[in-house]
């Protein structure tokens, strides 16, 4: 059913990804792919992987970008998956009722035994997230790691997604965003957590944190370097001749 | 984006079937012209296999086909779905109909009037899939739809004076008259829409699409990946923006100035056939004008994911 959900969920899972300390590691990416490619649906596709043009599906990916310029431009690594919007055009244009919003907690799906590969749905969506396997013919996209998140075999603390679960910075966060307590929604609240492209209106779910302000260096490439002479011997001396 | 060979034959091959299956039930309905029985056989037959070449070839662009089926369950919230059961039911009284004007020299009203709705909204339909798209501003704007109804129209009336007109002979040329109004009618809305798409601002830029403006300047520094990936395909296409201009003016010629001066001579040509042929080399020329204006439709349009991969705005 391609309608979206009439009321709002009860709960809104999503991703809270931090611009600021993410490092671009592509820990993340792999992850995901790994863990999606034996999971929920089809397999992702790598062709030609050790050919001339390499191309598969991927849910996730980091792009790089630069923003500003000389001596205040900033390295901002940028991981981008599907937002599980709120007003996600992509359900509705699906003509075959695969895609689907889940009224408990807005996830956005594929059946895939539905999709029919027409496309529209990534067209429909404005950030890139849903890619079309190019071996199955579904569409393909972030499920929110649905069969880990929700899996009772798994301990409590190992109930996030794959990529949440790999991040070895912690950039990346995962939790109810209706729910003002919990741990995402006070991160949004206190680092001033945005939307991407708001004005599209597909009010997205997840939120990015943006980079801190200032430079890290700052402060620190200017102090002085400490006196090795009161150690005297050898480096003492060498320092002496030296400074 | 991608301007793929089957969306555009698709919608320039079954836009002009449904336009002729208008414009033939319309003017059958008005009484403007006689049911003849071989006008109905050459126009409603062509029209009916061009409706069902396009949408055969539309299929192609699926990738699991044998669940093409589905696609009629979801009208309650998609175009797409909507054009399919459209398409579906018109196939009803355009058939009906042609059966009772060729067998029987009569057009029912309620079946000629059937049919040219279902003409109409499938059209329709077909324009409101592109146009209800927010990440493709030059498709999400007021001219699509129109545009898509009046070339099916003006494709229609060109079809419909080819193969119906020899057969109907009223005191006017009803058909040319009809394509002659609606070439220009048809090409001004495109101008139209080219001229707003050209003007409008971006929806959206890098900085929007990163949450970065506040920093200065956005680029894009390394790409998620060294090769390319099925967006950047799909809707990253930019080879024809280029050569725009330069495709506008061959689709206008052959869109529009060509087949309309052809008719415009057919209109007072001495001999029948001698306007026949005329005639045929107009909707020869208006098609592939359609044709070449589908294809700008596609390579002209940005869609906002390629902030992601290095555009500055969409
Ligand atoms: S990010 Fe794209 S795919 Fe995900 S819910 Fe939003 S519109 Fe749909
Ligand atoms: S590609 Fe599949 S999920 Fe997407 S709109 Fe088409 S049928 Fe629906």
């Amino acid at each position: 059913m391609t309608m979206l959900p009439a009321a709002p969920s009860p709960r809104r899972l999503g991703l809270v990804i931090d611009l600021d300390t993410c490092v671009g590691c592509q820990a993340c990416v792999v992850a995901c792919k790994e863990w999606n490619t034996g999971g929920y649906g089809a397999p992702l596709a790598d062709e030609q992987a050790y050919g001339a043009g390499p191309s598969g599906t991927w849910l996730n990916r980091v792009h790089g970008f630069e923003a500003g310029s000389g001596a205040d431009g900033r390295m901002v690594h940028f991981p981008k998956s599907c937002l599980h919007c709120e007003n996600a055009h992509c359900v509705t244009v699906c003509p075959t009722g695969a895609s689907f919003k889940r009224a408990s907690d807005g996830i956005v799906l594929v059946d895939e035994d539905k999709c029919i590969g027409c496309g529209l749905c990534a067209w429909a969506c404005p950030y890139g997230a849903r890619e079309l396997d190019g071996q199955a013919g579904v569409m393909k996209k972030c499920t929110l790691c649905v069969d880990r998140i929700g899996a009772a075999d798994l301990p409590e603390s190992e109930r996030e997604p794959a990529c949440v679960r790999t991040c070895p910075t912690t950039a990346r966060h995962f939790g109810d965003l209706a729910d003002p307590d919990s741990k995402v929604s006070r991160l949004v609240a206190e680092r001033g957590g945005f939307d991407l492209m708001a004005e599209l209106g597909y009010r997205p779910t997840n939120k990015y944190l943006p980079p801190r302000p200032g430079r890290r260096s700052e402060g620190r490439a200017d102090s002085e370097l400490e006196d090795a002479s009161p150690n005297g011997g050898f480096l003492g001396w060498l320092d002496k001749v030296l400074s | 984006m991608q301007p793929a060979p089957s969306l555009l034959l698709f919608s320039t091959l079954s836009g002009a079937g449904y336009g002729l299956l208008f414009v033939l039930a319309l003017t059958v309905l008005l009484g403007i012209v006689p049911p003849a029985p071989l006008a109905g056989l050459l126009g409603l037959g062509t029209a009916l296999v061009m409706i069902t070449a396009g949408l055969l070839t539309s299929l192609g662009h699926l990738r699991r086909k044998e669940r093409a089926w589905r696609a009629i369950s979801q009208w309650r919230s998609s175009w797409l779905s909507r054009e399919g059961v459209a398409a579906l039911l018109t196939f009803l009284p355009a058939g009906l109909l042609a059966l009772f004007w060729v067998l029987d020299g009569r057009a029912p009203w309620p079946l000629a009037l059937l049919t040219a709705a279902g003409a109409a909204a499938t059209v329709f339909c077909t324009g409101m899939i592109y146009q209800s798209l927010p990440p493709i501003p030059r498709w999400h704007q007021p001219t699509t739809t129109p545009v898509y109804l009046c070339l099916a129209l003006a494709t229609g009336s060109v079809l419909a004076a080819l193969l119906a007109g020899p057969w109907v002979e009223p005191a006017l040329p009803a058909f040319h008259l009809l394509a002659l109004l609606t070439l220009p009618l048809a090409w001004a809305v495109k101008w139209w829409g080219w001229r707003s798409g050209d003007a409008a601002a971006p929806v959206a830029t890098i900085g929007s699409a990163t949450g970065l403006a506040g920093f200065g300047k956005v680029r894009l520094l390394e790409p998620p990946h060294t090769s390319s990936n099925y967006l950047m395909k799909e809707m990253g296409f930019r080879v024809a923006r280029k050569h725009a201009a330069k495709l506008r003016h061959i689709a206008l010629v052959l869109g529009l100035a060509v087949p309309w001066l052809l008719i415009l001579v057919a209109t007072w040509a001495p001999s029948p056939w001698f306007a026949v042929l005329l005639t045929a080399l107009a909707a020869a020329a208006t098609l592939t004008g359609t044709l070449v204006e589908r294809w700008l439709f596609f390579a002209e349009a940005k869609h906002t994911m390629s902030l992601y991969y290095g555009e500055q705005a969409a």
